[in-house]
């Protein structure tokens, strides 16, 4: 099939950036976006033209490091999926499709669709931890049984990716649903509870430091998460940091 | 500098080695350990958990990964699961029965004393996984479930559903966080390492790349940990990530550091089949679906013609049609034989002319018998009698649907193919390699210093690594072996004080890779990287891939140099080093592939036997089975690098077995 690409290109943090338009003459539909991409990539090196920048590796859905924001939602159409297990049969012969990166003031944008995802990392180390000592000598694994409903719940929460489509997506570059899962997750398990109050306020902090913007409760978020995380995270999160807030000796 | 194998075995009985040569290792003082910088490169499993380990101890470290968060390294990624013989089953697991089952399933070509270690402290990593958050599946009375794995008698495997790997890497980055925060790590992404820097015989630092604003960084450290992962993309077309590579190995190779038995890599006869000439990485399907797949090619070539061709339908053909070839070769086993025979009788019925996908290198895996088997079961359980045949078909596929429904949805995704009404297809693919970098029983390399972990050394797989044993060995590596074994190294840098960055050695590495960028910058070629690598990948698949023959290895040796030639003279890199460039990124990796693919056919080829996933054609029995030769070939091939892979020099490292006896596998 053929296609009209529209892609975001910018140098450089500083550049104010553009669409350029490709024409895509040689799709085929078992093709995932990426490769699609890659596709594109060789013929602009071959016309001497910078290839397109974008962050990808395992491509498979799990790393979480691809992003791109396709005909204006994150990971593309489709649902449950991140953007290199999207493929191209999903899009019709002639369509015209724009890429952009991953929009938000805390995600600024390295190069073409590359953004700079660091302060999920930095929000993980304000407390998105347990303080244990790396020793081996801790309790045996099966000392404390965990309800199979929390280990489920934990479980759900922490298979969250940490690609960021939820800020994206969200009109107010919420973090909420990452932070809430990366803080659910722990809260949920009794190795996570002797921190929990801590760390909810902590993670909360940072976020707000690295400049997300706050929740709204549009629900956008859980929409395009390709993992499905759910807005009872969120819930979770808040009721925690109400109870935090109340009750910490901070 | 002549490269002196000493694999520093300690004495004693096998399950005494590792206490009495921990208790022995000589102790750094807290005070001490704030006056040692180490340098971790990697932040998969074994790095990330080396890097927390280190400076809880209270060493300064440095972490560094290429991706844009160490949580991504492609560990991530592993599905099925953790070994440890916790025996919480009580089916007779045990220290020692995971310690058989690892050298035995290794064909006999891994260091006993190493693999015993892994299995000892394999218990401690399920303990420390838990403790840090982990979160296992657990059955209803809330205690940690398994289950069994790779054609093991036992049930030893822990898992996170399908993502165990990304849980457990979870787990790791949690605990590197957690030393980020106390500024005991100092964490690196978007970092490449370009160069080892070697001063006095020891690795003192590196070179490495800041990917966004291409600046070259220097970086100096007592000691240097390569936990960098395995080197599968040299074939292009690997179930690794598309970053992963062999860089950091190859330049610490190239610095003295011995590779070892590079040419035993695993391929894995489960894989979504190539799709065409666009294709950028394989998928993999768990193994787990051979327990109920049945695996099968048409009988006739007009019939595979015909479907290749779309003439016709798998569900066309009726049982006397299909050839169950791995029920007919290995009676005994069935569609349950280990990874290494699987992937080659696939190989063989395509090369045949039997393979049904549009490249025609694609086998069936067929369903359709558990669906009705299970389907039939149910309706028993239920109390159905005389089910029609749409209900057990009903009743069998919710059975499949519970066991395997996420994999099936990933298949549905990427092929559009529903495989509950059709058989999938499927197809071997390069999914890990078993040989790297030599270390010795401290997990050091044969340069001072560099010390190599988890799938980027050699040590604990053989020829053939099991299921669900990767996950363990990186953290085993990471968290409880690294941390102590590389105080006999740097006990003796106490008084060192701090290296500096100002040296001529340093000078010279940064120069060297300055040049190496300049040359690909200058070089006015015609073809993109990508061009080379997926002609060294094709090379690597059909002369260094599940067959091998003396005939064609040879070949591979001097089409590979060829390559390599005229990717120096054509290779073409747009833009400039200033700045985010992953043409130059990749075409940094591929120069070292290019010599990497070499080395592997060298060793293939004086490896004359077949073992794990090593097979000679000229060394097979009658049947086509694998011919191992303990005699001759009982030893790790320890590769010293010479400036030309074609005349690196070799080091036998004889593998003494003293605690478990050797044997032929067979599977008929």
């Amino acid at each position: 099939m053929k296609l009209t690409l529209k892609i975001w290109r910018q140098n450089g943090p500083n550049d104010k950036g553009r669409i350029e338009t490709y024409p895509a003459n040689n799709v085929s539909e078992d093709m995932s976006f990426l490769e699609m991409l890659d596709v594109l990539n060789e013929e602009l090196i071959g016309k001497d033209i910078e290839p397109v920048v974008f962050d990808h590796d395992c491509r498979e859905g799990i790393c979480g490091m691809c992003s791109l924001f396709i005909n204006g939602e994150a990971h593309g159409p489709g649902r449950g999926v991140t953007t290199c297990q999207l493929h191209m049969r999903e899009f019709k012969d002639g369509d015209t499709v724009y890429i952009e990166p991953f929009r938000s003031k805390a995600f600024p944008v390295l190069k073409d669709l590359m953004v700079d995802r660091s302060a999920f990392d930095r929000v993980q180390q304000a407390g998105g931890y347990v303080s244990v000592n790396t020793s081996g000598n801790t309790i045996d694994a099966n000392a404390i049984p965990v309800p199979k409903e929390d280990a489920d719940n934990a479980f759900d929460a922490a298979t969250c990716i940490g690609c960021g489509a939820c800020v994206a997506t969200c009109k107010n570059s919420s973090a909420m649903l990452f932070v809430s899962a990366k803080v659910s997750q722990f809260s949920l398990l009794p190795q996570g509870k002797p921190e929990a109050r801590e760390r909810v306020l902590n993670m909360v902090h940072q976020m707000d430091l690295e400049g997300f913007g706050n929740c709204t409760n549009t629900g956008a978020c859980e929409v395009e998460c390709p993992k499905g995380i759910s807005l009872e995270n969120i819930a979770r999160m808040n009721r925690d940091f109400l109870s935090a807030s109340l009750t910490s000796a901070k | 500098m002549a490269i002196q194998l000493d694999s520093k075995i300690p004495e004693g009985q096998i399950g005494e080695k590792w206490s009495k040569h921990k208790g022995e290792i000589p102790l750094v003082s807290p005070a001490n350990k704030r006056l040692i910088d180490v340098i971790v490169v990697g932040t998969g499993l074994a790095g990330s958990s080396a890097a927390a380990s280190l400076a809880e101890m209270g060493y300064n470290v440095k972490a560094f990964c290429f991706q844009d968060s160490p949580r991504r390294a492609h560990s991530i990624a592993a599905q099925g699961g953790i070994n440890a013989a916790k025996n919480y089953q009580n089916d007779g697991d045990s220290v020692h029965r995971l310690f058989y089952d690892t050298v035995k399933g290794g064909d006999y070509r891994a260091r006993e004393a190493n693999v015993h270690r892994l299995a000892e402290v394999s218990t401690n990593i399920i303990d420390q996984c838990v403790a840090q958050g982990v979160p296992f599946a657990r059955d209803y009375g809330g205690l940690l479930d398994n289950r069994s794995f790779g054609g093991v008698q036992v049930s030893r495997t822990f898992y996170a559903k399908g993502q165990t790997g990304q849980q457990l890497l979870l787990g790791a980055y949690s605990a590197l966080n957690r030393q980020v925060a106390k500024g005991k790590v100092e964490m690196f992404a978007r970092h490449e390492m370009m160069e080892m820097v070697i001063v006095d015989g020891k690795a003192r630092g590196i070179i490495a790349r800041d990917l966004t604003t291409g600046k070259l960084e220097r970086h100096s450290a007592h000691a240097v940990l390569l936990c960098t992962g395995g080197y599968g993309n040299v074939f292009f077309l690997s179930t690794n990530a598309m970053g992963s590579n062999v860089t950091a190995a190859w330049k610490a190779h190239r610095k003295g550091a011995a590779m070892a038995n590079p040419c035993y890599t695993q391929i894995h006869p489960t894989c979504i089949p190539v799709s065409g000439d666009h294709q950028s990485k394989l998928t993999l399907m768990s193994e787990s679906l051979r327990n109920d797949g049945r695996i099968w090619v048409p009988k006739k070539k007009e019939d595979a013609e015909a479907i290749r061709e779309g003439r016709k339908h798998p569900n066309d053909l009726a049982a006397d049609e299909r050839d169950y070839y791995l029920e007919r070769r290995y009676p005994a086993f069935g569609n349950l034989v280990p990874r290494d025979v699987a992937s080659r009788a696939a190989k063989e019925r395509c090369d045949a002319g039997f393979g049904v996908n549009k490249t025609g290198e694609a086998v069936y895996l067929d369903f359709a018998s558990a669906i009705e088997r299970y389907g039939k079961e149910q309706a028993h359980i239920k109390g159905i009698h005389n089910p029609s045949d749409a209900e057990v078909i009903k009743l069998g596929e919710e059975v499949v649907e519970g066991k395997y429904g996420n994999l099936f949805q990933m298949y549905e995704k990427i092929t559009a193919a529903n495989p509950y009404k059709e058989p999938m297809m499927i197809y071997p693919a390069v999914h890990y390699t078993m040989g790297g970098l030599w270390v010795d029983y401290n997990l050091m390399t044969s340069v001072p210093g560099c010390f190599a972990l988890g799938e980027a050394n050699f040590s604990d797989h053989g020829a053939n690594r099991l299921g669900a044993s990767a996950l363990m060995q990186g953290l085993a590596d990471g968290y409880f072996v690294a941390p102590y074994t590389v105080g006999e190294f740097l006990s003796s840098d106490i008084r060192t004080g701090k290296i500096p960055t100002d040296s001529p050695e340093f000078e010279a590495a940064e120069k060297e890779v300055q040049s190496q960028l300049d040359r690909f910058i200058n070089n006015k070629g015609t073809k993109s990287v990508d061009y080379f690598h997926r002609k060294l990948g094709l090379i690597m698949w059909n002369k260094c891939g599940m067959a091998r023959s003396e005939a064609g290895l040879k070949e591979a040796i001097s089409e590979i140099r060829v390559l390599r030639e005229e990717f120096y003279k054509e290779v073409k890199v747009p833009g400039t080093a200033n700045g985010t460039n992953q043409e130059l990124e990749k075409a940094g990796r591929v120069a070292d592939f290019l010599e990497l693919g070499e080395l592997m056919c060298v060793d293939a080829l004086d490896r004359n036997e077949s073992c794990g996933g090593h097979f000679r054609e000229e060394f097979q029995s009658e049947e086509g089975e694998a011919l191992r030769d303990d005699a001759n070939y009982a030893y790790v091939s320890a590769w010293e690098y010479t400036g030309d892979p074609s005349t690196s020099k070799l080091h036998k490292e004889e593998l003494k077995f003293e605690n478990v006896e050797l044997k032929t596998r067979s599977y008929k």
